[in-house]
Parts: C-alpha cells; sequence; structure tokens
C-alpha cells in the first residue's frame, strides 16, 4: 500500500473549518433551545463502549462497528448510535431516577460506512429519548418536538412520515400465521421499498388470490389520514386494529399541536434500525438525497440492559440539516486592532473596551502582518493605531 | 412553477425502448435531439428533466439524489446494491445473466477462476453454490477469458446467446432473469410522491396491456 501522504485522512472522515463549524454550532444551539424549553436534560456519554453491550444492542451493522481493543484485550466500539449509550445509562445510573425520564444528546457517532464519497464515517446527531411513557402523548410528543426543533432551527419546508411496525408484524401474520421466513423476506423487501421483488415473492406464495390482493395493497397504505379507513378492509386482526388506533389517537394529538401539515403516513414504512417495536418515523428536506431524521418507540433495547421500560425517541442527522438549511455566509463580526510598540498600551485598552461590549476583537502587532490590505479585508473593521496607519481610523 | 421531475435514462438502446414506453404513457421524451451530444435534456411543457447516462451510473444518480428516478437494468442493480427504492419492473430489454464456458470443461479443483464484468453477483452465486472461487474482472469482451485460457468459467448477460455460441461457449447454469426496472431515490419518493405515483400507475397501465 502507498505510504500515506501529508494531508490524507481515514476514509470517511472530514475537516470541520470555521465557515461550517459555526454554521453547526448556531444550528445545535437552536436546536438545543427548543429540546430545553421541552424539558429535556442534556447528557453526553463516551465515545467508547464495549462491543459486548453497546455495540451488540446497537442495529447497526457489525461491519460497520469501528472496533479497538483495550489495554486488557477487551473488544470496544467507538459508538455506532447514541439511542444504545443512553438505554445503558437509563438503566444504571439513572435507574432509580424520576420516571418518565427525558434525555436530550448532541454528539458524534460513528460507523464505517464510506465506500465512495457522501457517506461520511463520522456524523453528529442531535437527539432525544423519552423513557418509560408508553402513551401515544409521548408518541405525539417526540414528533411534535422534532418537528418545532427543526422549525426553529429555520427549515421551512420538511415532511415527516410515520408507520407503525406493529401493523406490518400483525399484518404478515394474518396472511401468513408463522411463516417467519416468508414473512422475513416480505419484512426485507419492505425495508429496501423492493416493490418488484415483493410483488414477484407475493405472486408466488401458496395462498389465495385473494389474499395475495389485500398483501399487494398494503403497497397502497401510504398517505394521508385517510388510510386508516383503506387499511380496515385488509386486515382485521386485533393488534392490526390496535395499531390503527394508535396511529388515529397519535394523529388526533398531532392536530392540537397543529404540526399535521409535516406530517403523512406510510403503513409498509421499515426502518434500518430493527430494534422498533412499534410507532417509527423517518423525515426527510428537499434537495437532500438521503434522510434528514429518524426515531421511533424500541421497547425491547432496555430489557437488554435489565431494564424493564418502554421508551421513544428521534435522531437528526445534524450535517444534513445544516445542508439543508443552505449555506448562509454570516456576517462577519469580528474587529481587528493594529498596534505597533508605541501604540500597544492604548490598543490593549482599546481592545478590552470593545470586548467588554461583546464584540470580537483581535489585536495584532503590525510588523507581524504580512498583506495589510488582505488583513483588513477579513474583518468587519479595523482601528489602526501606528503612525502610518493614522492613528483612530475606524 | 415547481422543480421538474429528473429522470436518469440510459444512453443507447434500452433509452429507445423506455422511451417508447414512456410516450405510450403519455410523456413525450422523443425529440429531434435524439443523436445530439447533449447530455441533458429539458421538456419544460411537462415539467420534466432527463439526464443521459451511462447504464452503469444511472442507479448512482438516483441514489445521491440528482436524478429522482431512473431506469435502470437489474442487473446493475444486483451488482451495486445501492440505497434506491425499485418500485416498477418495466419488462423490458429481457436478458438473463449466466454461467458460461468450454464445453465439458470441469470447473478446476483448486481455486476456479471466473472472469465477469459482475464480481458481486457472482460471488454471492457461487458462494451460495457452496463454491470457494476466484474473480477476475474484465470490462467487456468476457468471452475471450476462457479461450485463451484465463478463467474457467464466465458469468455474464446472455441475451441470444449467439456471441457464445459463436465462439465455441457453452451456458451451464442460469443465474437470474433480468429486465429494466424504474427505481426512485428514497426522498423523492416522499416529497414527489404525487408525481412519481402517477407515473408508476400510468407505466403499470401500459405494462398491463402490453402483457395481454
Amino acid at each position: 500500500m502507498a505510504k500515506r501522504l501529508m494531508f490524507e485522512k481515514p476514509l470517511g472522515m472530514r475537516d470541520t473549518l470555521p465557515f461550517f463549524y459555526n454554521q453547526k454550532k448556531q444550528t445545535i444551539e437552536l436546536l438545543t433551545e427548543t429540546i430545553t424549553e421541552f424539558g429535556y436534560a442534556f447528557i453526553d456519554t463516551p465515545l467508547l463502549e464495549y462491543y459486548e453491550t453497546v455495540g451488540e444492542a446497537s442495529a447497526t451493522l457489525n461491519q460497520q462497528l469501528f472496533k479497538l481493543l483495550d489495554q486488557q484485550g477487551h473488544s470496544l466500539v467507538l459508538r455506532p448510535d447514541m439511542t444504545a449509550p443512553i438505554a445503558r445509562v437509563a438503566a444504571s445510573q439513572l435507574r432509580n431516577a424520576e420516571y418518565p425520564l427525558r434525555l436530550a444528546y448532541d454528539g458524534p457517532v460513528f460507523r464505517a460506512q464510506q465506500t465512495e464519497g457522501g457517506k461520511p464515517a463520522q456524523f453528529e446527531q442531535v437527539g432525544t429519548e423519552l423513557i418509560g411513557d408508553h402513551s401515544s402523548y409521548g408518541d405525539a410528543e417526540v414528533i411534535a418536538l422534532l418537528i418545532f426543533s427543526l422549525q426553529h432551527a429555520g427549515l421551512k419546508d420538511f415532511q415527516i412520515t410515520i408507520g407503525h411496525i406493529g401493523y406490518v408484524q400483525a399484518f404478515f401474520s394474518e396472511f401468513l400465521q408463522n411463516d417467519e421466513a416468508t414473512i422475513e423476506e416480505l419484512m426485507g423487501y419492505l425495508y429496501r421499498k423492493n416493490y418488484v421483488g415483493y410483488q414477484k415473492a407475493v405472486e408466488a406464495l401458496p395462498i389465495q388470490r385473494q389474499e395475495k390482493e389485500s398483501l399487494m395493497d398494503l403497497m397502497k397504505l401510504r398517505g394521508e389520514d385517510e388510510i386508516f379507513d383503506k387499511s380496515k378492509s385488509l386486515a382485521r386482526n386485533q393488534e392490526c386494529l390496535q395499531a390503527i388506533n394508535e396511529l388515529k389517537q397519535l394523529y388526533r394529538i398531532l392536530k392540537e399541536y397543529q404540526v399535521e401539515q409535516y406530517v403523512s403516513f406510510d403503513l409498509n414504512l421499515i426502518s434500518h434500525m430493527n430494534y422498533y417495536t412499534g410507532i417509527l418515523f423517518e423525515g426527510y428536506a428537499p434537495d437532500l438525497g438521503s434522510l434528514l431524521c429518524n426515531g421511533g418507540r424500541y421497547d425491547k433495547l432496555l430489557p437488554s440492559f435489565q431494564l424493564n421500560a418502554s421508551a421513544t425517541g428521534f435522531a437528526i442527522h445534524l450535517e444534513r440539516l445544516v445542508e439543508a438549511l443552505g449555506a448562509k455566509a454570516p456576517e462577519e463580526q469580528r474587529i481587528g486592532v493594529i498596534f505597533d510598540n508605541d501604540s500597544f498600551s492604548q490598543g490593549i485598552k482599546q481592545a478590552a473596551a470593545l470586548r467588554k461590549e461583546g464584540k470580537s476583537v483581535l489585536l495584532q502587532h503590525t510588523d507581524q502582518i504580512p498583506d495589510l490590505e488582505k488583513f483588513k479585508a477579513e474583518l468587519a473593521d479595523t482601528i489602526d493605531l501606528t503612525q502610518s496607519g493614522g492613528g483612530l481610523d475606524a | 412553477m415547481p422543480k421538474p421531475l429528473t429522470i436518469a435514462m440510459p444512453k443507447g438502446r434500452i433509452f429507445e425502448e423506455a422511451a417508447g414506453l414512456m410516450q405510450q404513457a403519455g410523456y413525450d421524451l422523443l425529440t429531434d435531439q435524439e443523436d445530439s451530444r447533449k447530455l441533458i435534456l429539458d421538456f419544460p411543457e411537462q415539467n420534466l428533466r432527463i439526464m443521459m447516462a451511462k447504464p452503469m451510473d444511472v442507479v448512482t444518480y438516483v441514489e445521491y439524489g440528482t436524478a429522482d428516478i431512473g431506469i435502470a437494468g437489474k442487473d446493475v442493480l444486483l451488482e451495486q446494491d445501492r440505497d434506491v427504492y425499485e418500485v416498477l419492473d418495466l419488462g423490458i430489454s429481457p436478458c438473463y445473466i449466466a454461467v458460461a464456458g468450454l464445453p465439458d470443461q470441469p470447473l478446476s479443483r483448486i481455486a476456479p477462476k471466473i472472469a465477469t464484468k459482475y464480481p458481486k453477483v457472482a460471488a454471492d452465486y457461487f458462494r451460495e453454490q457452496g463454491e470457494q472461487i476466484e474473480i477476475i474482472p474484465l470490462n467487456g469482451s468476457i468471452e475471450l477469458a476462457p479461450l485463451i485460457g484465463l478463467a474457467d468459467r464466465i458469468v455474464d448477460i446472455v441475451s441470444t446467446g449467439r456471441t457464445l455460441r459463436e465462439n465455441g461457449l457453452v451456458e451451464y447454469e442460469k443465474i437470474t432473469e433480468i429486465t429494466s426496472r424504474l427505481i426512485v431515490n428514497p426522498v423523492s419518493f416522499r416529497l414527489k410522491s404525487d408525481e412519481i405515483d402517477e407515473m408508476v400507475r400510468q407505466l403499470s397501465i401500459v405494462i398491463g396491456e402490453e402483457v395481454k
């Protein structure tokens, strides 16, 4: 293998330069404001976790985990998502805290997924987890909070699509009973939205034509709330009806939050995160080729950390949100104070006074500036205290 | 005016067939510019934009969202395993992927070599058969490989079988049938669902009629 060149970084890693750093920071601040207003408390967890705990509980594919060994020879992973570490914290240190728990996070996660451009191996997620509230009000709060956070960050055009994994499972068991292999195959097609494969697999099943048509009609269950009525003519078992009732209830509450214009439903939605057990959702924005955010209810993750609780949450892909918001170059705020040996005391006073007003001020000796014109052009304003600068010329 | 729906179309033979289907479905994409070298064609009155791409690259444009939808062969979808939605089998350009080689030539016992343009499809197939093989990737004229002793077998697209016959090769196993598919970017699938669902509906009607 060729020797690494000086400028190279590991595959999928990126640097964050001042412009993008500021955009990210601003966006995080806005998201944090809304999340905090809803009473969620921010926490942080280590970048490294044990493979046996967080690594195995995470829904990230094994080959996408960054693994390393610690001094004792234990396998470690760079955290691939924040939900599993938070589940670990909730089940340990916060085990006896007051429930329901409202936790939030902002931090980098790592996935070895870069095979070509556009799929960074390290990216930042901002998200929330509501632990110990299994009501529709909990589901709705998380979705409404997601929408309010995106709005507050300045995003105007976006859409949240909501599904229910319990519905899909109950739907399949009505027609296919316990044929796990077939159900798994069909779910695989749905996850990839491979309608062609799904249709061919359904055609080949040894079941009645009527039942095949119902299985095909599952594809049509996407749109606004009118699909709830449509769904009733397809599957009638108790679990399906209950899932539909949960969705209806959720929609009713979202209307009270006045966010229903941002949501649509898709009853064949399946997420890549396989720990979801109930309502789940994905968010999209125009001109962004991939998911902006996602989330849902997970009831089996916390039990894997020996805590019997239901939870729901969302995660926003921060870099993609910044991209969707569009690059607005922030106005340069910094003021430069240029001094020479004689005017340094004056300069230090002037800079201190401006900083006290809350200005960002850089104090610079004139001899160290290679190109004065360029230096001035980079800043909002300059105060030149040197003889040649003619003293104060702000 | 909303942004036009962008369609990545494969250049060459499949374009003719696909454009014909679209024409029947009510989308007029045939222009006198067909032979021109232009890569982007705009149809403002239908609010459509066509990107002319190499068939192997259509899936890439759609995955990254620079095209909302595209028309791609199942062979490319199998080989590249990209994050796109496969919503409709257009049934055009039918062919299949097969294993071929010189007649009466058993697979070598030690590290059989397979020459192919489809390394992933070939590797997956032989793994399912319980055979450990070595792949030799080639870009074209795959039939040469067994003739000159570079590989034991080839895995390639067969439409009529004429190229195989003229080079004295025989088909051993059929791996899978191939047709062209309509593929959609996951985000466009949601945000432009009205236009895309309508196009899928119109195209299904055309295809349904052709089958009858």
